[in-house]
């Protein structure tokens, strides 16, 4: 969110700036929480615990096991740059964008077959899309993110000196891993 | 004026791009509502970026040293300035005129209703007259006092420097100019006609205008969001040493309590608005019964943000008013922890009360009831508010300049809208209440009572801190009294209406209520004349007013140990707090900030 520029601003010492950095990543955590709240309670208002028997489960479990092995190797890169490994750091951050990416493409496949058997007209449709479509949506952002790391972090920018960025995008993507691993049993195990 | 001019071509030709971008990969026309949800997003964007978002913040990014965009004198309110002080002004003056062009279109719905029959306006375009009318209002009263003394006083009256995340904070207030721009520009795309509340199935199969009015909205909440999260990283991490969350002025701990609830509950606005959106433009079917969807849900979700949302635009009112009435009584501001419980247990019960606004809608029946008792619930918290007010007034030694007028019409105020507010909060009566002009009566009292008039009070007692000079206080106290009894004039005649059957939200109505609608109508164009009083004070005074010094007020709390306006960085040294804020006339108190004069008092 806010890296060594605001540190000049303010004039404190680094773990203090740290420590404020990380409190407004939690509260934005928390405001992220309600929204996802909105949309997972609406889908229990419209349409109860339907779930359709086209839902394909098989290709939902590979997708939250390919998001859950994200998160592992979204901890070995931050623990590898906290340790000064920059050949690490490199190899975790893409297998973690490889992986996020992966997802994307499989929420990709599973919408065209959506589209056939519960299109966006339907009720549980409209939640299916629209939630899956907002976490997408935000996994979208967590890649944007990994990418910038990966980028700056090529120089050896961050290293355990500056570990911030990295600290702060590995934890937003954590809370995007989290929010699927509510989504899943809400729109397919019921 | 360089750094406005780039944001605006920087967001059109955003704008552009999405706009474009909607038409090559969908059926959207260059006008359709796709190209204005996108084209939208993108001249947001571009927007941001071209104000000085990439130089202050989005440089580094892309590994490139960040450029400062702060800058002195005048020019710094046109820049994407991380000064909270100067985004505090900016939100002032800001929700000032948004305030005073909200109030004109009310006096033109005032115009209309003058007469029973339809004058002015055809049916539709009254609609659309008083949707204008309440989302602006709306504006100013959730970002009037959080936005501009939320922003300009908390870290003054912590201690602290700037707020947590002074670039988020610049941030939030540029988000607001497209914000206008998009309901400005909505009449040319058919205008919304659903009201502030843009309740389904109209909302769904309105004008274009109505997708301009959710992007708009959307936007405005992300900002309310960001603001709300810098004041509670700010109160949590910023406070100098020995500021102890005891020692808090009430209008931080007010501020703190609105700034949770805007943080979380607002997400449920833009999560109501955003399926709207998905209905109109995706093809889902979350509020059109056929496809097996529910209008009722969307009344859910937006409640559920939009009656917290009245203690986010009360609560800094509260704080606001117990400032004043502390520092103008010179005594010890009474029961001050039980205030601070109640600022934040309003917040709590008050997220979840919100189908007190659904009695009507065909909701479960069995819920009404507890609807009902946790709204009644939520007098006791307000009640102890009150207490702390009249007790601290009780035998104060009274110094009756115009912000304490203002109070004393604050609590006068509330009052009427929290009493009239129980009939509401009753579903027996509520039943033949809902939606008639008594409503409409009630929550101008509460809002323009609990919000406007604190935030009115606010802007006088301030204005020596920000300006450095004093304002005019007799044009202050005619002004004040000018409002409160217009204000009575015009909303005591709508509570009779109102339980006479006058419906809101209809531009006529029955004949024999023409000749009290008459006189509403011309105490309200008298209550509107009177901002000529107070624009006039203000300007005047801001320019030639006698020079006010650090403390006009001998306040003890910190914004005024600082010179008016104060220096940049708020403090030379690091300030370290002893006494509390309110121990006036306490034998043996020390004084709050270490080191500064004992003011006298």
């Amino acid at each position: 969110m806010t890296t060594s520029a605001e540190l000049i601003e303010h004039g404190h010492g680094p773990s203090k700036q740290r420590r404020i950095n990380q409190l407004g990543l939690w509260l934005f955590f928390a405001s992220e929480t309600f929204l996802f709240g909105a949309f997972i309670s609406s889908r229990f208002a419209t349409t109860q615990t339907e779930t359709p028997a086209d839902l394909n489960q098989a290709l939902a479990l590979g997708l939250t096991i390919v998001l859950l092995l994200s998160s592992i190797s979204a901890y070995m890169a931050e623990t590898a740059n906290a340790h000064d490994d920059r050949r690490g750091f490199k190899i975790y951050t893409i297998a973690t964008i490889l992986l996020g990416t992966l997802f994307l493409g499989g929420v990709a496949l599973e919408w065209t077959e959506a589209l056939e058997y519960f299109p966006p007209g339907t009720i549980y449709g409209t939640a299916f899309f629209s939630l899956v479509g907002l976490h997408a949506f935000h996994v979208l952002t967590g890649l944007i993110a990994l990418l910038v790391i990966l980028f700056l972090g090529k120089e050896g920018r961050f290293g355990s000196k500056d570990s911030w960025p990295v600290e702060g995008v590995i934890k937003y993507w954590h809370f995007v891993d989290l929010a699927w691993v509510i989504i899943y049993p809400t729109l397919y195990l019921f | 004026m360089w750094p406005l001019i780039r944001g605006t071509v920087s967001g059109i030709v955003g704008y552009l791009i999405g706009a474009l971008l909607a038409t090559v990969t969908t059926s959207s026309t260059f006008s359709g509502e796709f190209a204005l949800v996108l084209g939208f997003a993108f001249g947001l964007m571009g927007w941001l970026f071209g104000i000085g978002m990439w130089n202050a913040w989005g440089r580094q990014w892309v590994g490139l040293p960040t450029k400062s965009e702060d800058a002195d004198g005048w020019r710094r309110y046109f820049r994407f300035n991380t000064d909270h002080k100067v985004i505090g002004g900016q939100y002032l003056v800001t929700m000032l005129v948004v305030f005073l062009l909200a109030g004109l279109v009310a006096v033109a719905i005032r115009a209309e209703l003058a007469s029973p029959g339809q004058s002015f306006f055809a049916p539709d375009t009254y609609n659309k007259v008083m949707s204008m009318h309440g989302i602006l209002m709306i504006a100013v009263a959730v970002a009037g006092i959080l936005g501009a003394f939320g922003n300009y006083l908390v870290p003054l009256m912590i201690g602290a420097d700037d707020m947590a995340f002074p670039r988020i904070n610049a941030l939030g207030f540029w988000m607001i100019p497209p914000v206008a721009v998009a309901l400005l520009a909505a009449p040319l795309v058919g205008s919304f006609n659903a009201g502030w509340t843009s309740y389904p199935p109209l909302s769904v199969l309105n004008a274009d205008g109505q997708v301009l009015f959710n992007v708009a909205v959307i936007t405005f909440g992300l900002s309310s969001i960001l603001g709300g999260l810098n004041i509670v990283a700010t109160v949590i991490t910023m406070r100098a040493p020995g500021m102890t969350w005891w020692k808090l002025p009430i209008f931080v701990w007010a501020a703190f309590a609105a700034s949770i609830l805007s943080l979380t509950v607002t997400q449920f606005f833009a999560a109501s608005l955003i399926m709207i959106l998905l209905d109109r433009i995706a093809g889902t079917t979350w509020f059109g019964a056929p496809g097996g969807g529910t209008a009722l849900l969307y009344e859910h979700v937006f409640w559920f943000y939009s009656h917290p949302a009245v203690y986010i635009m009360v609560l800094p009112g509260m704080g606001v008013i117990l400032e004043i009435i502390a520092h103008f009584s010179r005594k010890p501001l009474f029961a001050y922890k039980a205030s601070v419980i109640s600022f934040l247990s309003i917040g709590g019960i008050g997220s979840i009360v919100w189908a007190h606004h659904m009695f009507t809608s065909g909701m479960a029946q069995n819920l009404e009831g507890p609807f009902m008792a946790l709204t009644e619930l939520v007098s006791i918290p307000t009640g102890i508010i009150f207490l702390a007010a009249i007790g601290t007034l009780w035998r104060g030694k009274l110094w009756f300049q115009t912000p304490l007028l203002l109070a004393f019409f604050w609590i006068f105020q509330f009052l009427i809208g929290g009493i009239t507010g129980i009939f509401l909060a009753d579903f027996v009566t509520d039943l033949s209440l809902h939606d008639t002009y008594f409503v409409v009566a009630h929550f101008h009292y509460t809002i323009v009572g609990g919000s406007i008039f604190a935030l009115m009070a606010g802007t006088f007692y301030w204005f020596p801190k920000v300006t450095g000079r004093m304002y005019n206080e007799r044009l202050g106290k005619i002004f004040a009294t000018w409002f409160f009894v217009f204000f009575q004039l015009t909303f005591i005649p709508l509570f009779w209406v109102g339980l006479n059957g006058m419906n809101r939200r209809v531009g006529t109505y029955q004949d024999n209520l023409g000749g009290v609608n008459r006189f509403a109508s011309v105490m309200a164009m008298i209550m509107a004349l009177g901002f000529v009083l107070f624009v006039v004070n203000l300007l005047w005074s801001a320019k030639r007013g006698p020079i006010a010094g650090a403390n006009p007020w001998n306040a003890r709390t910190l914004e005024w140990q600082v010179s008016s306006p104060p220096p940049k960085h708020n403090f030379a040294t690091p300030p370290s707090i002893d006494g509390g804020p309110y121990d006036y006339g306490t034998v043996g108190a020390a004084t709050h900030l270490s080191g500064a004069t004992e003011p006298v008092g």
